[in-house]
């Protein structure tokens, strides 16, 4: 709250520094803009840019240390702070926090925590002040820096756009900065789990059933993390989606492509869009409350025991989600097939159906494979449908009619609610993610290149 | 040598020839019903999901209500006559209501009974007495009819949902609280209203009084943080690549990690999200500005993709016209070649927003499912998305969560058919044809 107040306060300053950078370049040059060698506009932006930048900074890299640094000048000063441990401090200080924002606190208020909350708010108090007092102070003498700056033969312009590129070059930087992110994060968290349990046992072992102990003794408690059930789950529904999207996804391509008119087309293939677009929570739902008690009563009614949430429901919706994926793609990669190569084949007296199969397909199959290849990427990383749809058992099993569980869905109950970063049961969520984010990067960068690859050859 | 080629003279007439062409065509017509099949088993499964969602749905749009006479007793609500609000908010309103349904039924007798004949009103009534009597503080002490929200299960009976041909045990209604329900239903006092409730209220663990405000206004928060961080990210990148980086290694490597990025499953960024928003930097969980920013860094990739193809389809005479009148490649570029490039932009900016408006996965990771009865202020408000609260209902056992989750699914797919279809009308009005 109060940080926001400071920024918008810089902000309007900023604002004014623009409006009196502008009127000096102005005064300097009797009002001829002419004589000035920027616009106008870049000595306002120039001026705008040492009272906003500087002060935006120091307000943003404060609010990210202040909470910590306030911590530690107040368990400093707490009186027997020293003997405690790390939970037991935290929970004090968190209580001592409570009491001085006036919320509920867990324990007794004594007069020594009071004066702990009191010295705590004047903390904050203070920190604020300094916050706000330095910033101002950067806000205004960068405004005043600048300002005397200004001169006829001031290059501004060049300045500020100086710092419009460095802008444009940080905000690409984003993306490799989020890549390393995922893999840090993957991999810190994912390294303190394989401490814990050794690699080979995850990646090989035949049983997950992810528990801690409460106490040491306890019965059966000691938990398994092999993933190999959750590895053939995500295999077995992942297979029956690409059972069904990958035929019909494959035949609706070549007919929009090959044969239908340019109307059928027109229309047709934003509905398939649609397919694409509809949230994935939806087919969840679908999945669960509509496909699941179908497929259960029709295997009931041919004498089948079939699991309320059978592999088969969460991979069919599955399927029918990933149809757009493999149908526009495959289309993009039949479209670019020469036309030479299907005259050629009509010259020969191939009915279109025979030039499809023994020509089309044939050279566009590395495409088709990439587009393939994505689509299972897209459906190993689906996590909403087999939440809703798919067990949390983990079955080793090769029958679509029981249930199974897969990487996301452990992912998903391991991570939701509470956590404890110090047990093997949050960490295997790390891992596991580590494994899935490797999965499907490279499928995907196998696929890209593929595409590519074949794009290149008609081009 | 006579190793002339020899020309296969082919009989056209044959019996073999004809037979083989009509083999052939019968392939081409049924090849061409596979693709007709595909396409239609395709467009049916969009039809069944639709009618599904839809059917379940419509029901959610009005609640059924009960009336009784309600006697205000200033004994109850306010003893000493103050009037003043602070002791109306005190009041046993539970009370009210239970002795108004006392009154009407003034037979049952025993505790058992007691208590289903008050499960056939919802807890919620009381709340609306309080906020009635509150906002007018006369009602206190007279007595008038008034309609009170009924239970989740009476409204399923009603709408039919719990067959009353099923043994006793076998339903969350019993016998006698059908008969009273018929009861009232004999003398008029049974409707069905427009569940406004449903427009304007948070969560609740009630379905009678659950409503999805709470969730469009966490939704409404954390798409402005995605869009407040992802549209001036996504273009900045989209122009620094596109109009300004040397063609080298690390501006290679930066779009190959954009381009891995688009195909990152959405749930690794709620991962990212959870181990560096919350356990290092300490943001606060279950809120909009969290999510917002997780949810930024999965668009951006969207927004740099669609950027960079608009920025491309702007012709080069355009930055050569305005570099050749003596603007700096800087004005070039955000005087011309970006405002041309503005309706692309824009559209693929639209259809990574509601993307990122149907995403559920990530922000199940950063505690957004937690059951959130305030509607929230501000992105640093605990809050729950429209998707997410679609997800909290599919768990909760209640029959009448089924209609409100498929309404919630229909205002959700309204909000994105909106967004396309200004995506469309932007790139059909604005794109030009170099």
């Amino acid at each position: 709250m109060e940080i926001s107040l400071i920024t918008a306060v810089v902000l309007v300053l900023a604002v004014v520094g623009f409006f009196l950078g502008r009127s000096r370049a102005l005064a300097t040059v009797g009002g001829r803009a002419r004589d000035l060698h920027s616009l106008p506009g870049h000595y306002g932006c120039y001026v705008a840019v040492w009272c906003g930048v500087p002060a935006l900074l120091l307000t943003l890299v404060w609010s990210f240390f202040q909470g910590s640094i306030v911590e530690s000048f107040l368990v400093s000063g707490l009186p027997g702070a020293q003997g405690l441990g790390e939970a037991e401090l935290g929970l004090l200080v968190n209580d001592i926090k409570n009491l001085a924002g006036g919320d509920i606190v867990s324990k007794e208020i004594d007069p020594e925590m009071q004066a702990a909350a009191d010295l705590y708010s004047s903390l904050q108090t203070m920190a604020f002040s300094a916050l706000a007092i330095l910033s101002l102070a950067l806000a205004i003498g960068g405004t005043a820096l600048a300002w005397r700056h200004v001169s006829p033969r001031f290059a501004a312009r060049e300045r500020v756009e100086k710092v419009v590129r460095i802008f444009l070059i940080v905000s690409s930087t984003i993306a490799i900065f989020t890549t390393v992110g995922i893999v840090l994060s993957l991999l810190f968290e994912a390294l303190r789990f394989f401490n814990l349990i050794p690699f080979t046992d995850f990646l090989f072992g035949l049983e997950w059933s992810p528990q801690t102990a409460l106490r040491a003794d306890q019965v059966g408690s000691t938990g398994a993390f092999g993933a190999v059930p959750l590895f053939a789950g995500t295999f077995l529904i992942t297979l029956i989606a690409m059972v069904v999207a990958a035929p019909i996804g494959l035949m609706s391509a070549i007919y929009l492509s090959e044969y239908a008119p340019h109307k059928v087309r027109s229309t047709v293939k934003p509905l398939l869009e649609i397919l694409a677009g509809i949230p994935t929570v939806v087919y969840g739902f679908f999945a669960a409350l509509t496909v699941a008690p179908f497929i259960r009563d029709a295997g009931s009614g041919l004498g089948l025991d079939v699991s309320s949430e059978s592999a088969l429901a969460a991979g069919v919706v599955m399927g029918i989600m990933i149809i757009p994926f493999v149908s526009s793609l495959s289309d993009d990669v039949i479209n670019a097939v020469p036309q030479s190569l299907r005259d050629g084949a009509y010259a020969l007296g191939a009915t279109q159906s025979e030039t499809v199969k023994q020509v089309i397909l044939p050279a566009a199959l590395p495409g088709i494979v990439g587009s393939i290849m994505l689509a299972i990427s897209r459906a190993i990383g689906e996590t909403m449908i087999v939440v809703m749809a798919a067990g949390l058992a983990a079955n080793l099993t090769a029958n679509p009619l029981e249930s199974v569980t897969t990487v996301t869905v452990q992912i998903v109950t391991l991570l939701v609610g509470d956590q404890e970063f110090d047990s093997a049961k949050t960490l295997a969520a790390f891992a596991l993610g580590l494994v899935m984010f490797c999965i499907t990067l490279s499928l995907n960068v196998i696929a890209l290149h593929v595409v590519q690859k074949y794009r290149e050859q008609y081009e | 040598m006579s190793d002339v080629a020899q020309v296969q003279r082919i009989d056209l007439s044959s019996p073999e020839t004809s037979a083989r062409l009509r083999r052939r065509h019968a392939a081409e017509r049924r090849f061409r019903a596979y693709g007709v099949v595909a396409i239609a088993l395709s467009i049916a499964f969009l039809l069944i999901l639709f009618t599904t969602i839809v059917s379940n749905a419509y029901t959610a749009l009005v609640q059924t209500h009960i009336r009784l006479t309600v006697d205000f007793d200033a004994e109850r609500i306010d003893p000493h006559g103050t009037g003043d609000p602070e002791v109306i908010l005190a009041g046993d309103f539970g009370g009210v209501v239970k002795s108004a349904l006392r009154e009407r039924f003034p037979d049952v007798k025993g505790r058992r009974d007691r208590r289903s004949l008050y499960a056939i009103v919802s807890p919620g009534a009381a709340f609306d007495l309080q906020k009635l009597a509150i906002s007018n503080p006369e009602l206190v002490g007279t007595s008038r009819e008034i309609w009170l929200v009924a239970s989740d299960d009476v409204d399923m009976l009603l709408k039919g949902f719990i067959p009353r041909d099923v043994p006793e045990s076998d339903r969350r209604i019993n016998d006698k609280q059908i008969g009273w329900v018929d009861a009232l239903i004999a003398e008029g006092a049974v409707e069905r209203k427009f569940n406004t409730r449903f427009f304007t209220a948070g969560d609740s663990r009630e379905p009678e009084l659950a409503g999805i405000l709470g969730a469009v206004a966490g939704s409404f928060f954390t798409m402005a943080v995605t869009l407040i961080l992802a549209f001036p990210l996504g273009v900045a990148t989209a122009v620094y690549m596109q109009e300004f980086a040397p063609k080298n290694r690390w501006t290679d490597l930066v779009e190959v990690n954009i381009n891995n990025l688009a195909a990152v499953p959405s749930i690794v960024f709620g991962i990212l999200g959870l181990a560096v928003f919350l356990n290092v930097l300490h943001l606060p969980r279950s809120a909009p500005v969290v999510g917002g920013i997780v949810l930024a860094l999965m668009t951006l990739p969207t927004i740099i993709i669609a950027g960079r193809a608009a920025l491309g389809a702007v012709p080069p005479s355009i930055r050569e016209a305005a570099l050749g009148i003596g603007a700096s490649r800087m004005q070039a570029t955000f005087h011309h070649v970006l405002p041309l490039a503005m309706p692309g932009i824009l559209s693929g900016t639209i259809i990574g927003m509601a993307r990122a408006l149907g995403e559920t996965a990530p922000l199940l990771m950063i505690g957004m499912v937690a059951f959130i009865v305030d509607v929230p202020k501000g992105p640093f408000d605990p809050a729950t998305v429209l998707p997410v609260q679609v997800f909290l209902w599919a768990d909760s056992p209640e029959r009448a969560f089924v209609e409100r989750l498929s309404a919630a699914i229909v205002v959700l797919l309204v909000f994105l058919v909106l967004m396309n279809a200004a995506a469309i009308y932007l790139r059909k009005r604005f794109e030009r044809r170099w």
